[in-house]
Parts: structure tokens; C-alpha cells; sequence
């Protein structure tokens, strides 16, 4: 049986995430199919289409998906479900909000944030804010799952797989009021290769100016911790954790951050972790590859000098 | 209006847990337990509606044994009216206990049931939307501001990339964000007044609910560890050191 794989979009382009959950489905088996759901989303179709190993784009294209209600969006999937073995989808906000509802109209389980696929119904996860990794076995017809992008390389590009336009609407209860979203130059905190941190320490919003000009010589997202985010310096879309985004890029560098449990859940998996503090006792120094301490107010400016 | 706060017990967000030798789960024996941190934040949510006016009952209830109760007790001191405890042994996954909250809220039919957005012990954030799913009733998830509206809750979302506003007809399921609010502090009379609010125990049986056994955990293992770092003496040796060595920049 096939895979559906829910397309991550915000109507005018893919999300890399989904070309990371298609190497996930693959891992599980080979006629992958992804469904994009919106509205004036041609382009998304477009590019879901060239991803490796896509062996069928599915369009749902009506006003009623424009703002992704896992409502309606839900029960869209539960009409397509009996075609498929398995529904993934990124453990992304959207993701997590709409893939429960679908698992329970199904009556089958959901497994969350999946980070390795065994076979194909039994997968790993972390649980405990990471501190402990669950192996999970489905016994459910139909595995419902969301995959943390983090894990999984993306699929490449090059293909060309066939279209199916889907007629069937469904409406929602909910309405949609507005969406405002955090406009950057910088990359997406979830697809940045480097990513500069800071927390408590910097103080203040003004101080994250300096996160922002190192972020800007290395080509980097700037994220933050909880800390910075409660104390107002930064908004919540930047908060690397638990609760906040999972990241695993090449090189994550913890500027004033000590690392409590819930920050390290969402940057553990870094390949290369650097930690600036102060206080030598801070935990993010346990994890850190290359510690540094130093008060980052000196050390800051010197590094964005010496990146020239 | 009348909120259904579902709550839950688990280990401390400042325990750092560990696996067990076996490998057949988290050693939660001994360690200190809590009310979870986002169910906190629900109880306070219903809490100040009903000081606002908006709500006129906060019912709490829980699912697990006994100890459960511990929990439930906290909630009612934090300012829920009543609290309900589905007894059980058994470790449940979210959509068994999403089915068993949905009898429960036939017997209640709460105008809006308030959620966390997930627990910290099994991460799955899956609870909520299950609940709205099985009740056909709207959700807005990752809450961080709730406005009752007459017949309905206008509610902020954190979304990837910044915030969405949703309207939800009543009744509804909203599951809350660590912003929504800051959850107050059970003051000792408060406490004390909580052990003679009414708490009622409900078997699964009670319910009239059948579960299914939906998946078995094939192991628990402990994270790969981290090897450890070195520490550098200045910023020229950090930036030479992720050049030549680590050859991130």
C-alpha cells in the first residue's frame, strides 16, 4: 500500500520540511504519494512534484483550505485514508495540530516526532524532552505519524511525478480571524545550517542586535531560549526547545544560555555545539563541543570582528 | 459556561530522568512529580475565566491510579470548582484517553475544554486534537491568548513563523502554550480548602468505554551521549578551532 505524505506549505511555496518527510516515507517503503492542501497553491503542486522518489502529487486546491484547518484538513485525509499505509507528516505546528485529529477519526494511534524508522510499523522517538528514546511497534491498520524534519535528509530534485486533482470539499466551523508572521532575511530557523542563539544573558531585545550581525557574517537563523523569549527580547517563533522548534544544524552557537533540560531538547543533535557564558558551571558547557568562557559582551563583538 | 480542564501527573520539569537497566522504560520510581507544566496553565486559563465572569464551573479531571488524586487536589486549590478521577493502572495512549474524556464530557458537556498543548513525559501532543476529533467540536492548539465572545472564543495561535487568530463556535477545545499565561501559586488556605472540594472516581468500566491496545514499546534506550568538549581561551582559538578542526564556518 501507498504513503501519503501532507505537504508542508504556506500556499505559494513547499516547505523543505517536506522534502525531509519524503526521505522518512521512503525509508518505509517505495510509492510515496504527497498531498498538498490550500488554495492558489499551484507552485506548492509544482515543486512536491519534483521531489525524488514522489511517485504522485495529490491536489486539493479550494478557499476552504487557505488558512491549513486541521478541522477540515483533517477530515480530507480520514476520506483519502483507506488508499494508504501509512499518513506522515512534519512535526511542524501545522503537522502537529492536524494529524491527531486524523489518527483518532481512524481510531488508531499517532506516533509523534518520529527520528528513525525500524521497519515499517516500528519507529523511534524521543520522549522525556529527549532524555530517553521510545522504539514504538504499531499494531494499527493505518500508522499515523509526525516526523521531525531534523532527522531525515531532504529528497532531492529532478522528478517529475503524475497529478491527481481532488474534487471534495469540507468545511470547517472555525473561522479565520488574521496571521501575522515574523518577516527575515535570514533562514528558516529549522533549515539553517548555523544557527546563533542567545538567552537570559543578552539582557535585553536591543542586545540581540549583536546575535543579529554574527548571524549575519555566518549566514544564519538567529534562535533563542525561553528565557529571552518570557523576558520580551525576541518573539516565541525563535524559541529553540522543547516546547519551541527542534533543530539540528552544523553548528549551533548558545550565546548567554545556560541550558536547562527543555532548551537542550531542541538542539541536541547539533554536529557542532558552541556555548559562550560566564558562569563555568552552566550545563550547556556539558554539551558544548567548544566552550568559552567569557562574558559574551566582550567575547560577541570580538568574534563579528575577527569573521571580518 | 462551564470548562473541563484535563490534567496530568508527571515527573518534575526540572528531574532529569533515566533509563532503566532493561531497557524497558523511564525509572520513574522515587522521582518528585508534578502537576504537568502546560495542564498548569489550563487551570489557571479556566481559573480567570471564571473570575472573569466568563466561566461559571472549572472541572478538573485526570486518568491514571491513585496518586493522580495528588494532583487533582493541586488544581483544586489553584481554583477549579470540582474534580473528577478515572482510575486506572494502565498506561493509556492518547486517543484511549482522549475516548475516555469524551464520556466524560457527555456526562458534563462543558461549553470549552482546555487542554495543554502537550506532556512533558510523553511529548506527544497529540491529547487535544484527538478529543476535539472524537467530539466533532473545533480546536485551536498552541494557544497564547483566549477571548470568550459570547457564543464563541477568539483565540491567538504560536504558529511556525509567528501568530494566527482563530474563532471557534462553542463549544470547543483549545490546548495551551507556555505564554498564555503565568499560573499562579496555591496559597495555603487555598490548599487547605481544596481537600473538602468534591472529587469523584470513575472506573474505566463507568464509563462504558472499550480501548484497544494500539502499539507495545519495543524498548526504551538512553539518548547517544554527547563526547565531551573542550573548553577554549579566546575567541581566536574558538574561530580557528571551527575552522580547522570542526570546519562548520
Amino acid at each position: 500500500m501507498a504513503i501519503l505524505v501532507l505537504a508542508e506549505h504556506d500556499n505559494a511555496a513547499l516547505k523543505l520540511d517536506t522534502a525531509k518527510v519524503v526521505t522518512a516515507a521512503r525509508a518505509i517503503g517505495d510509492d510515496v504519494h504527497v498531498l498538498v492542501v490550500g488554495h492558489q497553491c499551484g507552485a506548492v503542486a509544482q515543486a512536491a512534484q519534483a521531489l525524488q522518489g514522489v511517485a504522485q502529487v495529490l491536489v486539493a486546491d479550494n478557499s476552504a483550505y487557505e488558512a491549513h484547518l486541521a478541522e477540515n484538513v483533517a477530515k480530507l485525509l480520514v476520506d483519502l485514508a483507506p488508499n494508504y499505509s501509512h499518513i506522515l507528516a512534519a512535526a511542524s505546528s501545522a503537522g502537529k495540530d492536524t494529524l491527531p485529529r486524523v489518527a483518532a477519526l481512524l481510531d488508531v494511534a499517532q506516533i509523534s516526532e518520529v527520528i528513525g524508522v525500524v521497519s515499517s510499523d516500528t519507529f523511534v522517538r524521543p520522549i522525556y524532552a529527549g532524555n530517553a528514546l521510545a522504539t514504538v511497534q504499531s499494531h494499527d491498520a493505518i500508522k499515523v505519524m509526525t516526523v521531525r524534519a531534523s532527522a531525515f535528509d531532504a529528497a532531492a530534485q529532478g522528478n517529475s511525478a503524475a497529478v491527481t486533482t481532488l474534487d471534495k470539499v469540507f468545511e470547517a466551523k472555525t473561522q479565520f480571524v488574521s496571521q501575522s508572521l515574523t518577516v527575515s532575511a535570514r533562514p528558516e530557523l529549522g533549515n539553517a545550517g548555523i544557527i546563533v542563539s542567545g538567552g537570559r544573558g543578552m539582557g535585553s531585545g536591543e542586545n540581540f542586535g549583536m546575535l543579529e550581525q554574527l548571524a549575519d557574517k555566518l549566514g544564519a537563523a538567529v534562535g533563542a531560549s525561553r528565557a529571552a523569549v518570557d523576558a520580551g527580547f525576541v518573539p516565541n517563533d525563535l524559541q529553540v526547545g522543547q516546547t519551541g522548534k527542534i533543530v539540528a544544524p552544523n553548528l549551533y552557537i548558545a550565546v548567554g544560555i545556560s541550558g536547562a533540560i527543555q532548551h537542550l531538547a531542541g538542539m541536541k543533535d547539533a554536529k557542532v555545539i558552541v556555548a559562550i557564558n560566564k558562569d563555568p558551571e552552566a550545563p550547556i558547557f556539558q554539551v558544548a563541543d567548544y566552550g568559552l568562557e567569557a562574558d559574551l559582551f566582550d567575547a560577541v563583538p570580538e568574534l563579528i570582528a575577527t569573521l571580518g | 459556561m462551564k470548562v473541563l480542564v484535563p490534567v496530568k501527573r508527571v515527573v518534575d520539569a526540572n528531574v532529569k530522568v533515566r533509563v532503566k537497566a532493561d531497557n524497558t522504560s523511564v525509572d520513574t520510581a522515587n522521582l518528585k512529580m508534578a502537576l504537568n507544566p502546560f495542564c498548569e496553565i489550563a487551570v489557571e486559563e479556566a481559573v480567570r475565566l471564571k473570575e472573569a465572569g466568563s466561566a461559571t464551573e472549572v472541572v478538573v479531571v485526570s486518568i491514571g491510579n491513585k496518586a493522580v488524586q495528588e494532583q487533582l487536589r493541586t488544581a483544586l486549590a489553584l481554583g477549579a470548582d470540582r474534580a473528577i478521577h478515572i482510575d486506572t493502572e494502565e498506561e493509556l495512549t492518547p486517543v484511549s484517553i482522549a475516548k475516555l474524556l469524551k464520556a466524560v464530557q457527555e456526562k458534563e458537556q462543558a461549553q470549552l475544554v482546555l487542554f495543554g498543548k502537550q506532556s512533558i513525559d510523553g511529548d506527544n501532543n497529540q491529547t487535544g486534537q484527538m478529543f476535539a476529533a472524537l467530539t466533532d467540536m473545533p480546536q485551536a492548539t498552541f494557544a497564547s491568548e483566549i477571548k470568550v465572545e459570547g457564543n464563541s472564543v477568539q483565540v491567538a495561535r504560536e504558529i511556525d513563523g509567528g501568530m494566527q487568530t482563530l474563532s471557534l463556535p462553542l463549544p470547543a477545545v483549545v490546548t495551551a502554550d507556555l505564554r498564555l499565561n503565568e499560573p499562579r501559586y496555591a496559597s495555603l488556605p487555598n490548599i487547605m480548602k481544596a481537600k473538602r472540594k468534591p472529587l469523584d472516581v470513575l472506573t474505566v468500566a463507568d464509563l462504558g468505554v472499550t480501548l484497544k491496545a494500539h502499539q507495545t514499546v519495543v524498548k526504551v534506550t538512553p539518548p547517544a551521549e554527547r563526547k565531551a568538549g573542550i573548553m577554549v581561551a579566546s575567541v581566536a582559538e574558538l574561530v580557528e578551532k571551527l575552522k580547522n578542526e570542526a570546519k562548520v564556518i
